[in-house]
C-alpha cells in the first residue's frame, strides 16, 4: 500500500491515479496514525514552501514523516515535496523545512533571459545509478512546473541534474529517501516508469 | 553549457461539443472526430506534449463538462492537461485546477473582465494560465473576436496583448479564425508578430495541414509550441511523426 500525504496543497487526482496505473493501492493520509498502513510515502505538493511547511507542522505530519524515515520505509518527495526535504526554504517568508536531505531552497536564477518559472519538458543528467532510475535511459525528458530549486545538500545525495540557464538539482537521493523537482505523474512513459521502480523499491540502494 | 532551451512543443487542440469531439472550419461546419477519451489516449501513446481540451458548446455553458472530462482523461493522460471554454469566474478556474487541469484556457472573459484573468494568474500561478485570442483578417488589419468567433471585439491585437501581459498570464494562444480547419498552413506574420510582442511563450493555433506548415511556423516566427487539429484528425499524421520530421529540421523535442 502505496501512502499520498494529504497537505490540501494541490490536486492528488493526477499522482493517484499514476499509482493506479503502475498496478499499486493507494491510501490518502491526513494523520500522523495512518503511516502504519503504508509500506510506501509520497509527498507531493504544489505552493508555497512556508505554507507546505506549516501545513505539514500543524497536522503532526512533520514527526510522523520522520518516524516513517526512521523505520527504514521509503519516502519519495514530488516537486515542493522534495523540497520540503531540505533543511529550510525561502519562499513566502522563509521557513524551515523537514531537514532530511540538507540544503537550502533558493529561487531559481537561470540568467540567459530564461523565465522562471521552469514550465516545460526538461531532462535529467543522472549522476548514479539506483533503483529508482532503472530502465530509465540518460537524458530523458520530464516534465517541470517551479521557481525554486535545492541548493547545497551533499554531493552524494544528488542524483539527478538538469540544464535550465544555470544547473540545478533535479533528484535527491539519502538511504531510503527520495526526491524529484520534475512531476513524475506527468510525465507519461517515463514518469511512470520511475513511479513504478519507487513501488518496488525496498529502500535501500 | 549552462545554458539550454525549452524543447518545442506540440499540443493536439480537441474540441468538445457535448460527449463528442468536433472540428470546425474558420470556426463553423463541424465535423465529428470522434471520443474524446479513446481520442486522448492515443495521443498520450504518441507523446503529444499537452493536451488542450476546448468546450465550444454554445447550449451548455458553464464547466461542467471540463470537470467530466479532467475525471475521466486523467486516468489515461499522464502528462500535462489544459482546459478551457465559458470561463468566466475565479471559481471556476479553481475548481479545474484542484480536479486535475494543469493549465485553465480563458479568452472571452479577458475582453469584459480582465480583473478576473489578473486574479487567476495571482493565486493560481502564471503558469496555469494560457490566454486565448482569436483573430480574423479583415480589410488589411487584425481583429479580435470574441464568444467562439461571434462577437467583434473593438480593441486592438497590441493592445489585448499588452492587456494580458499585464494581468499576469504564462502564456498566449493565438489562434487564426480564417486559417482554422483549412490545413492551408498557420499565419506566419500573425504568429512572428504575436511573438515579437510578448516575452511569455507563444503557441500558434490555425492552419496545420502538413508537417511542413509546422516546420514553416517553427523556424520563421520563434513560436514555443504549435497546436494542431485537423492535421491529426483527417490524415495519417501523429504527434510522433510530426516531431520525427521537425527533429530531421533540427528542432528540439522532448526525448522519451
Amino acid at each position: 500500500m502505496i501512502g499520498i500525504i494529504d497537505i490540501g496543497l494541490c490536486n492528488l487526482r493526477s499522482i493517484s491515479k499514476a499509482i493506479d496505473a503502475c498496478g499499486f493501492d493507494f491510501q490518502l493520509i491526513t494523520s500522523p496514525d495512518q503511516f502504519d498502513l503504508v509500506t510506501h510515502c509520497i509527498l507531493p505538493g504544489v505552493g508555497s514552501f512556508k505554507v507546505g511547511f506549516e501545513r505539514l507542522v500543524l497536522s503532526k505530519l512533520d514527526i510522523a514523516i520522520s518516524n516513517f524515515i526512521a523505520s527504514k520505509r521509503p519516502l519519495l518527495g514530488v516537486c515542493l515535496g522534495m523540497q520540503l526535504l531540505a533543511d529550510n526554504g525561502d519562499e513566502g517568508g522563509g521557513s524551515k523545512g523537514l531537514g532530511l536531505i540538507g540544503g537550502s531552497v533558493r529561487r531559481l536564477e537561470p540568467g540567459n533571459k530564461m523565465r522562471v518559472p521552469h514550465v516545460g519538458w526538461n531532462s535529467i543528467e543522472f549522476q548514479y545509478r539506483h533503483p529508482i532510475t532503472e530502465g530509465l535511459k540518460q537524458a530523458r525528458d520530464f516534465y517541470f512546473v517551479h521557481s525554486f530549486h535545492i541548493m547545497g545538500c551533499k554531493p552524494e545525495s544528488i542524483l539527478g541534474k538538469t540544464e535550465y540557464g544555470t544547473q540545478f538539482v533535479s533528484a535527491t537521493a539519502r538511504s531510503n529517501v527520495l526526491g524529484v523537482q520534475f512531476h513524475p505523474e506527468k510525465s507519461q512513459a517515463n514518469g511512470l516508469k520511475l513511479l513504478e521502480n519507487f513501488c518496488l523499491w525496498d529502500g535501500r540502494c | 553549457m549552462g545554458w539550454s532551451v525549452l524543447k518545442k512543443r506540440i499540443i493536439p487542440v480537441q474540441l468538445l461539443l457535448g460527449e463528442r469531439l468536433t472540428k470546425t472550419i474558420q470556426f463553423n461546419s463541424h465535423r465529428d472526430v470522434g471520443d474524446p477519451i479513446k481520442s486522448s489516449k492515443i495521443y498520450n501513446d504518441q507523446c503529444a506534449d499537452e493536451l488542450i481540451f476546448l468546450n465550444i458548446n454554445r447550449q451548455k455553458q458553464g464547466i461542467q463538462p471540463l470537470l467530466e472530462i479532467l475525471e475521466a482523461v486523467s486516468e489515461e493522460c499522464f502528462m500535462p492537461l489544459a482546459v478551457g471554454g465559458g470561463i468566466s469566474e475565479f471559481e471556476m478556474a479553481r475548481q479545474l485546477i484542484q480536479n486535475g487541469a494543469d493549465k485553465v484556457v480563458v479568452n472571452s472573459v479577458s475582453y469584459s473582465d480582465i480583473k478576473t484573468v489578473s486574479r487567476i494568474c495571482e493565486n493560481l500561478g502564471s503558469q496555469a494560465v494560457i490566454a486565448a485570442v482569436d483573430v480574423r483578417y479583415e480589410n488589411g488589419a487584425w481583429s479580435l473576436w470574441s464568444d467562439c468567433g461571434r462577437v467583434k471585439e473593438l480593441v486592438t491585437l497590441n493592445d489585448h496583448l499588452n492587456c494580458l501581459s499585464g494581468a499576469g498570464v504564462g502564456e498566449i494562444m493565438i489562434n487564426s479564425i480564417d486559417r482554422d480547419g483549412t490545413m492551408s498552413g498557420y499565419d506566419i506574420p500573425l504568429l512572428a508578430y504575436v511573438v515579437s510582442r510578448v516575452s511569455v511563450p507563444v503557441i500558434g493555433c490555425g492552419g496545420a495541414g502538413t508537417y511542413e506548415h509546422m516546420r514553416d511556423a517553427f523556424m520563421n516566427t520563434g513560436v514555443d509550441a504549435l497546436a494542431c487539429g485537423s492535421i491529426f484528425n483527417f490524415g495519417d499524421n501523429n504527434p510522433l511523426r510530426a516531431k520525427a520530421y521537425l527533429s530531421n529540421h533540427g528542432i528540439p523535442f522532448k526525448v522519451v
